[in-house]
């Protein structure tokens, strides 16, 4: 029993993919069985799982690999939490995909990798050691690469090449690096407070540099500055894999990965003795401004979300380095409900894009009246991501807020206020030119979206509010990162 | 002039003029050529190892008869490639 | 009474005749003759992880006069590696027709005809050479190997090919020089070639300069920087079954001895090692060059081979200290098997984007409207494994090659090998880059061709490659083996 639900959930996705090049261009339903079939096994699995782990329970799969090598599969409570985010958000993004490729060419090809790279974000959810989890984080690469260059056009390529040299050289640190830990502290297995025990006194030097390489790894998924030029570019591709993987699977990965280094590698209280917190704490304060500040000046509707989730990804990072509960409440919480966040966001501009062909901020005039129920999705998100009650987004930033004033940093408070205010700024005009302008006359509708492109948004919006107003509900996001925060600092 | 020195300085000679015509040659038969003299200039300083204090040692002389076995396996195979090359020239 | 290690090699080489003999069947002959020596390799190594390793004199005459073969852990794990690489390349070959009484087109009943008698003596000579447990054995078997090598790379008959067969059968000629010449020094200074003499000669001046001349002669053959002059155009005018078995399999018999050399001499010879790491990290270098500037994929691929074996070269040559990490020499050896598999799956993925589109030129790639899909994600896989990405095999390679650099401190290797793998993956990622491009959305027509059988091969090959990593402990615990 121990290891079957690991394997399964893994297995779900991977068996998908193989299965998807098989399936002929244009025998939908046979698509959609696979796809959503494996999808809705996998979330079946996910919640199954969250029950084993709620009453205590650890199943875990371990084999040698080579000498002082060891795969590891581990689901604990902080695995658990980005696996159902994971899982929940790959079927409703599979349900938009297939209506948003509804006629286009290459849908075989495009759904064997969209598989693969939710199987990877599976495999780095699970990871029990660095070594497995450097694994998974490399075929993450792999598997987006095909879809970031899905369109074939020169621009996806140009930026599907910028993509690889960042995200490949990220990899080179962080194998680096991680060979480097492995060499002086053998298997390196994710435990609460790090596994480090004396090292620091002893190889002080050797445990920064290791600690620069695997941030600097790690963090080029994340999206840290300056280490975040591929993720603006990264959006010629198809809205649902900008959606799914730029919000959701690639980018929270790299906070997940931090968050795995800061905490169960290091701990928190040895990265603050190396004093390696506060220039990550002040680099994440960089690239919330540096997000914000960009997104600002963006015309391109995906590209200006885009900037916003660099800027937001952040507040992840934030809160894993001030060295408080609050603020890690903060930061894990906005992990989940960023990502609902940007999805919603992400669908719905896919929406208007391939609805009205509007891609611009400045063409946004009336959208509210042509396509009512995404932009109220839309608008859902973007006051979430403001940060208005009884919105997720409040409730993170409010305890990110508390954490700064926790760990003696009132000027935490001051960023948070900026970045809110800078995020209405680029928020509220869009929602203004939606609702209240008249839409230009003369525009050719596009396509007619069907229902699968646009109950997704919708449902998101719903999760939002939930994930808002139930916050204190037993399952919620927030209550189960105060659980895993508790491990760590008590 | 012991005759174990005299093929050491004969066979180091071939292998000298050997190298340098494959240097500077690029003719294929004059190349063949060349190789040969190079084996046969090994040969004999292998044949100098074999000069044993009263009876000659037998190892070292199998060994040079496997070499010279083999060049001559080789220089056939040269030969044939090399007028098959010559063959698709002149077409 | 044959022992298994004596079939194993004699096997492939009576099919050789057999094939030789009777043209139209050599195809039966071929796959048959692969599949039984699989087989034997297999049970060979359960046996060997149960038993221990074993040796065997034939006709019962004792060093040093007699031939002894010699199967641990290593040799066996190379001739699986040789094994499983000639199921998946007869398979390729089979297209060229299996049954004698089918009736197949002229040239590939020539091919046929003369692929499999070559093919079946290279087999034989390498497990000889595999399986060897003395020095002047392996020359023997390197100068059958070289022939038959030679053979195969000129099969295709193209004038390109034969000027390639040309050098590359002088330079192997002057490799075999240097190697005998080494051969007869070592044993006028101690008296015997068995290897396990090695470590006796590395404390001799006479024996050391018997090694180094042993190794320049197998440098030739392995077509190391700067001696590898000949490789590129062998490899890449070569059908691509030779090419693949070329770049697969029949070097690594010269790296393989190296590396058996550098085990058994222990701690000793160090400049020859740093020449040897010297050499290797400019082959790297040399390699990736001309891959990045290669117009043509099999010309990628071959150079691509080059930069592979200063890899796995510098990789021995820097396991210096054995007895104080044994990893170093298990790492290089992984490192081979993981490139055997890619780089065979690579060459018969780009043999058969050739054979349907025409053409190898890179630029070409994606202007067609016929998309080989299945040889091209072969190829992709294979190139994952090349570069070292995980879970493959290569990459668990490099993972205990830069552990145990990082534990000697050896830095400036760290960041040679790093940059080597960055550098690999430019190559590559820019081919890859090609095959996703234009894609159906600009060219609406894009057929993707019947599948092949070479399709399945490749595919096969390239998924051993990825998968192996996680499970190297496989390999690892067979290579732990030893000859009491």
């Amino acid at each position: 029993m121990t290891p079957f639900l690991p394997v399964a959930i893994l297995m779900a996705s991977l068996c998908a993919a193989p299965l998807n090049m098989f399936v002929p261009e244009n025998a939908t339903r046979l698509r959609w069985l696979v796809n959503i079939g494996a999808a809705s096994l996998k979330l079946g699995f996910v919640i199954w799982l969250v029950r084993v782990v709620a009453q205590g329970g650890a199943p875990n799969l371990r084999f040698n690999v080579a000498p002082g090598l060891d795969f590891h599969l581990q689901a604990d409570a902080l695995s658990v939490l980005f696996l159902s985010l994971s899982a929940l958000l790959w079927l409703i993004t599979t349900v938009y995909a297939i209506g948003y490729l509804a006629h286009g060419a290459g849908r075989s090809r495009f759904f064997c990798f969209f598989s693969l790279c939710v199987a990877s974000t599976a495999g780095i959810a699970m990871a029990g050691n660095l070594f497995t989890f450097l694994i998974f984080f490399e075929l993450l690469t792999l598997a987006t690469y095909p879809l970031v260059v899905h369109r074939g056009t020169a621009d996806a390529h140009r930026a599907g090449r910028i993509y690889l040299a960042y995200t490949l050289g990220g990899g080179l640190a962080l194998t680096l690096g991680t060979i480097w830990l492995y060499a002086l502290a053998g298997d390196v297995t994710f435990t609460p407070r790090g596994m480090l025990g004396d090292l620091p006194q002893t190889h002080p030097v050797a445990l920064t540099l290791i600690f620069i390489l695997l941030i600097g790894g790690v963090g080029v998924k994340a999206a840290l500055v300056p280490l975040h030029g591929w993720l603006p570019l990264s959006m010629v591709a198809p809205a649902p894999v900008s959606a799914l993987l730029h919000a959701v699977a690639v980018v929270k990965a790299g906070a997940f990965g931090i968050m795995r280094i800061v905490y169960d590698v290091y701990g928190i209280e040895t990265a603050q003795l190396l004093g390696l917190a506060t220039p990550l704490a002040l680099l994440a304060g960089a690239t919330i401004m540096w997000g914000s500040i960009c997104a600002l000046t963006q015309d391109d509707l995906k590209k200006r979300l885009a900037y916003s989730t660099v800027s937001q990804v952040s507040y992840i990072t934030l809160g894993i380095a001030l060295a408080s509960p609050l603020a890690a409440i903060g930061g894990l919480t906005h992990l989940i409900h960023q990502g609902i966040m940007k999805i919603t966001l992400f669908l719905a501009a896919g929406n208007f894009a391939e609805g009205h062909g509007v891609k611009k901020v400045s063409q946004m005039d009336g959208m509210g009246r042509l396509m009512p129920v995404s932009m109220f999705a839309f608008t859902i998100g973007a006051l979430g991501m403001i940060g208005i009650p009884p919105l997720a987004g409040f409730l993170s930033k409010w305890y990110l807020g508390a954490g700064g004033l926790q760990a003696g940093q009132p000027a935490v408070i001051a960023l948070l206020a900026a970045s809110s205010l800078l995020n209405a700024a680029y928020f509220l005009p869009i929602l203004h030119r939606a609702w209240f302008r008249a839409p230009p006359v003369g525009r050719k509708p596009g396509r007619n979206l069907g229902w699968m492109m646009v109950v997704p948004p919708a449902l998101t919006a719903g999760l939002i509010i939930a994930a808002g107003l139930f916050a204190n509900a037993p399952f919620s996001p927030l209550g189960w990162t105060r659980f895993i925060v508790s491990l760590e600092y008590l | 002039m012991t005759p174990d020195f005299i093929y050491i300085f004969a066979g180091a000679g071939l292998v000298g003029l050997a190298m340098y015509r494959l240097a500077t040659r690029r003719d294929m038969l004059l190349r063949v050529l060349a190789l040969n003299f190079l084996a046969i200039g090994v040969a004999m300083i292998l044949q100098a190892s074999a000069f044993g204090e009263t009876l000659t040692d037998a190892v070292p002389q199998a060994f040079v008869l496997t070499g010279i076995v083999v060049l001559v396996g080789v220089t056939a195979a040269l030969l044939a490639l090399a007028e098959q090359i010559d063959g698709h020239d002149d077409e | 009474m044959m022992s298994e290690l004596s079939l194993i090699v004699l096997l492939p080489l009576l099919a050789a005749v057999g094939a030789a003999a009777m043209p139209r069947s050599a195809g039966l002959w071929g796959l048959g003759a692969t599949v039984v020596t699989a087989a034997l390799a297999v049970s060979l190594a359960l046996g060997l992880m149960n038993g221990g390793g074993r040796m065997v004199a034939i006709s019962g005459m004792a060093a040093p006069l007699g031939i002894r073969f010699v199967a641990d852990g290593l040799s066996v794990l190379m001739v699986l590696m040789t094994s499983s690489v000639s199921i998946a390349v007869a398979l390729q070959a089979s297209s060229w027709g299996v049954w004698p009484n089918r009736v197949v087109p002229e040239r590939a009943a020539s091919l046929r005809a003369g692929f499999w008698p070559l093919w079946l003596a290279t087999m034989a000579a390498m497990n000889a050479l595999f399986l060897s447990g003395d020095l002047f054995n392996i020359y023997v078997a390197f100068e059958i190997l070289g022939l038959t090598a030679v053979g195969l790379t000129a099969l295709s008959g193209t004038p390109a090919a034969l000027r390639a067969s040309f050098d590359y059968l002088s330079a192997g000629l002057v490799g075999s020089l240097l190697l005998l010449l080494g051969v007869a020094m070592a044993y006028s200074a101690i008296g015997r070639v068995d290897i396990a003499a090695v470590p006796v000669l590395s404390d001799l001046v006479s024996g050391r300069i018997a090694l180094g001349l042993i190794v320049a002669g197998l440098a030739v053959k392995a077509a190391l920087f700067p001696l590898h002059f000949w490789m590129p155009a062998a490899h890449s005018s070569a059908t691509p079954v030779a090419s693949a078995l070329l770049s697969a399999l029949v070097v690594k018999a010269a790296i393989y001895v190296i590396l058996r050399l550098s085990i058994e001499s222990g701690d000793a010879m160090g400049s020859l090692r740093l020449a040897l790491a010297l050499m290797g990290t400019c082959a790297m270098f040399w390699g990736a060059y001309g891959a990045i500037r290669a117009t043509r994929l099999k010309l990628l691929v071959a150079h691509s081979t080059v930069a592979q074996v200063g890899l796995i070269v510098m990789a021995i040559a820097v396991s210096g200290e054995t007895a104080q990490y044994a990893g170093f020499w298990q790492a290089a050896a992984l490192l081979m098997v993981s490139h055997a598999l890619a780089k065979a799956a690579m060459f018969i993925a780009v043999g058969r984007i050739a054979e349907e589109l025409g053409h190898d030129r890179i630029s070409g790639l994606n202007r067609d409207e016929l998309r080989p899909a299945a040889a091209e994600f072969a190829f992709g896989i294979a190139a994952v494994s090349l570069i070292g990405l995980p879970p493959t095999a290569g990459f668990i390679g490099k993972w205990m090659l830069i552990d145990g650099l990082i534990e000697r401190e050896a830095w400036i290797w760290v960041a040679l090998v790093l940059t080597g793998t960055a550098m690999t993956a430019a190559y590559l990622s820019r081919v890859v880059s090609r095959f996703l491009r234009g894609g159906p959305h600009i060219s609406a027509r894009a057929e993707q061709p019947a599948w092949r059988i070479g399709d399945l091969a490749a595919l096969g090959l390239a998924t051993v490659a990825l998968l192996l990593g996680l499970a190297s402990a496989l390999p690892l615990a067979l290579l732990e083996v030893t000859v009491l």
